[in-house]
């Protein structure tokens, strides 16, 4: 038995940033998750969808929820990565000024995605786009 | 436990069965059932937001009628200082003392001044770093009730200390009882309060065994007695039945609106928000660590904070013009800890996170019931309308796996 649950991660608008891992936080309360595994999942996935619209115009983001853990997928078709090592160190960040004037961009997405997660992947093609595969356990 | 008792109630005769509660209820603990509302008690926070949507004037709150005062021998007032915002020219806040006393109470301690208290001892607390930052106000039961079935991962943050108004009846009684020959059961401590909610927290008190607080009196109630009465007492009087020495400065007074509790902390890391819909928010993304370098976070269920509470009269933004004025001559604190409170000013008991919403205790049977209830909502047309009881399809869909046994009035808008 599981739930999966798409959503589209909109690029051009950043007030809308956030909407699908509040409605997935929303939806893993009612199921009965522990807090932590929800806050774990809902930054997990919060994280990985405000990179999605600084970085990439958008992209889409898939949540499997099981019983005995919780999948996040996040693709998109944007520039990719080209040194996804130098991207995955805490602070590193290309975002522009105008993002990070907007409080955002302090690299520190990436690392806090797995940091969160329990299992993390990312797979990224420059030109191509990225997706980053997440797995949170429900019991540990 | 006394853990659900709650302070709105329902004029059944007066309610006919509208969708302004069940729409506004921001914890969707209203349904409307044959035709009335009601209100789920797992649910149902005290934030006074159906009293203020009911346009029926069918939902009222509980509280102490003006006669329960002569049940006691020797009266107390704990006047909230959302209460001096009511009066028009107020240039001194003793002209209100002097006119509880002149009503016929004996000794008024005001809530503001144990407010100061409660100022000093939270910045106590995050300087030496013995609260989890941001410390997350515990002022306002409404909220507390909110973070309890909605927010358990901020449950850690609610600040430990008691609210002013326990913190002051404390105070109240033990100073009585020093002062005079009574027995506890003599004297009757009444808060002046500005919301039902805390009615509730008097009743149902979350972090104490018992309140010492014995009844609760609506701002709206008392509040038309007392603007004859200002100019009948003589100074001497107000000096031995009040606290002198306590006597509440602007960051006291200050915390009746939004924002003066947060300004007696005296740090410029500071976060107030008012409004059921915008704590919800600002709860939401501080639970997703969204806020950084925060150290103490007031909230407050209604708009403009306590002067908005459904038990006052003036119009909250009026109120607060009307505070800042009064401010404007007090010293910035009167009343300081002294040792006597310990007693008084941490919780006794933990917090437990109330999972209300819940679809089942086992996570493979709710993760069907999800299931299940994402294809009830699939057919559902999405209008929210509200006509079948519930605030919105979603809700609906929910009750209907729980074994709710109803329809939507809209078949043929139904999505295929």
């Amino acid at each position: 038995m599981s739930i999966v649950q798409k959503y589209a991660i909109s690029g051009d608008d950043f007030s809308r940033a956030g909407e699908a891992s509040s409605a997935i936080k929303n939806k893993l309360k009612q199921m009965g998750f522990s807090p932590e595994v929800i806050r774990n999942v809902s930054i997990a996935a919060y994280e990985g969808e405000i990179n999605a619209v600084i970085h990439a115009n958008g992209g889409e983001i898939t949540v499997t929820v099981e019983p005995e853990a919780i999948s996040i997928v996040i693709s998109d078709t944007g520039g990719g990565i080209p040194d996804i090592g130098l991207a995955m160190q805490e602070g590193y960040t290309t975002a522009s000024d105008n993002i990070r004037a907007l409080g955002f961009g302090a690299g520190m997405g990436l690392p806090n995605m797995k940091k969160y997660a329990d299992e993390f992947d990312i797979q990224s093609e420059v030109g191509k786009g990225t997706v980053i595969t997440m797995k949170i356990y429900a019991k540990r | 436990m006394p853990d659900f008792l709650h302070s709105v109630l329902l004029d059944s005769d007066k309610c006919n069965g509208c969708i302004n509660c069940l729409k506004r209820c921001p914890t969707e603990a209203v349904r409307i059932r044959r035709g009335k509302s009601v209100i789920s008690d797992e649910r149902c926070i005290d934030c006074g937001e159906c009293i203020r949507a009911c346009p029926a004037h069918a939902k009222t709150s509980v509280r102490d009628p003006l006669s329960a005062v002569e049940n006691y021998r020797y009266k107390v007032a704990l006047p909230h200082p959302s209460l001096y915002a009511q009066f028009n020219n107020l240039e001194d806040k003793s002209a209100v003392l002097g006119a509880l006393i002149a009503y016929g109470f004996d000794y008024v301690y005001e809530v503001a001044s144990a407010a100061e208290k409660v100022s000093e001892a939270t910045r106590r607390l995050i300087r030496e770093g013995e609260v989890s930052l941001p410390v997350i106000s515990s002022a306002c039961p409404s909220v507390t009730r909110l973070i309890r079935v909605r927010f358990p991962n901020l449950i850690p943050h609610i600040s430990p200390l008691n609210a002013p108004e326990d913190i002051a009846a404390e105070t109240a009684v033990r100073r009585t009882l020093r002062k005079t020959a009574l027995r506890r059961e003599d004297i009757g401590v009444f808060l002046i309060a500005p919301c039902p909610a805390k009615t509730t927290s008097v009743r149902a008190p979350i972090g104490l065994e018992k309140s010492e607080i014995d009844g609760v009196i609506a701002i709206s109630d008392i509040f038309p007695k007392l603007p004859s009465l200002m100019k009948n007492v003589d100074a001497e009087t107000l000096f031995m039945k009040t606290q002198p020495s306590d006597d509440a400065g602007r960051i006291g007074v200050s915390w009746g609106g939004t924002g003066g509790e947060a300004g007696g902390v005296l740090s410029d890391r500071c976060l107030s928000a008012d409004g059921i819909e915008n704590v919800i928010k600002v709860l939401s993304h501080l639970e997703d660590e969204r806020f950084q370098n925060l150290e103490f976070i007031e909230l407050s269920a209604c708009p403009g904070g306590c002067l908005g509470g459904v038990l006052t009269i003036e119009n909250p933004y009026i109120a607060r013009v009307k505070l800042n004025a009064l401010r404007k001559y007090l010293p910035v604190s009167g009343a300081r800890l002294d040792g006597s409170e310990k007693k008084s000013l941490f919780w006794q008991g933990e917090i437990k996170y109330i999972s209300a919403y819940s679809l089942s205790e086992d996570i493979g049977e709710s993760t069907r019931l999800m299931g299940e209830l994402e294809e009830t909502l699939a057919k559902l047309p999405g209008l929210d309308c509200g006509c079948c009881g519930a605030p919105t399809c979603r809700a609906f869909a929910e009750d209907v796996i729980r074994g709710f046994k109803g329809g939507c009035i809209h078949p043929q808008r139904a999505r295929a």
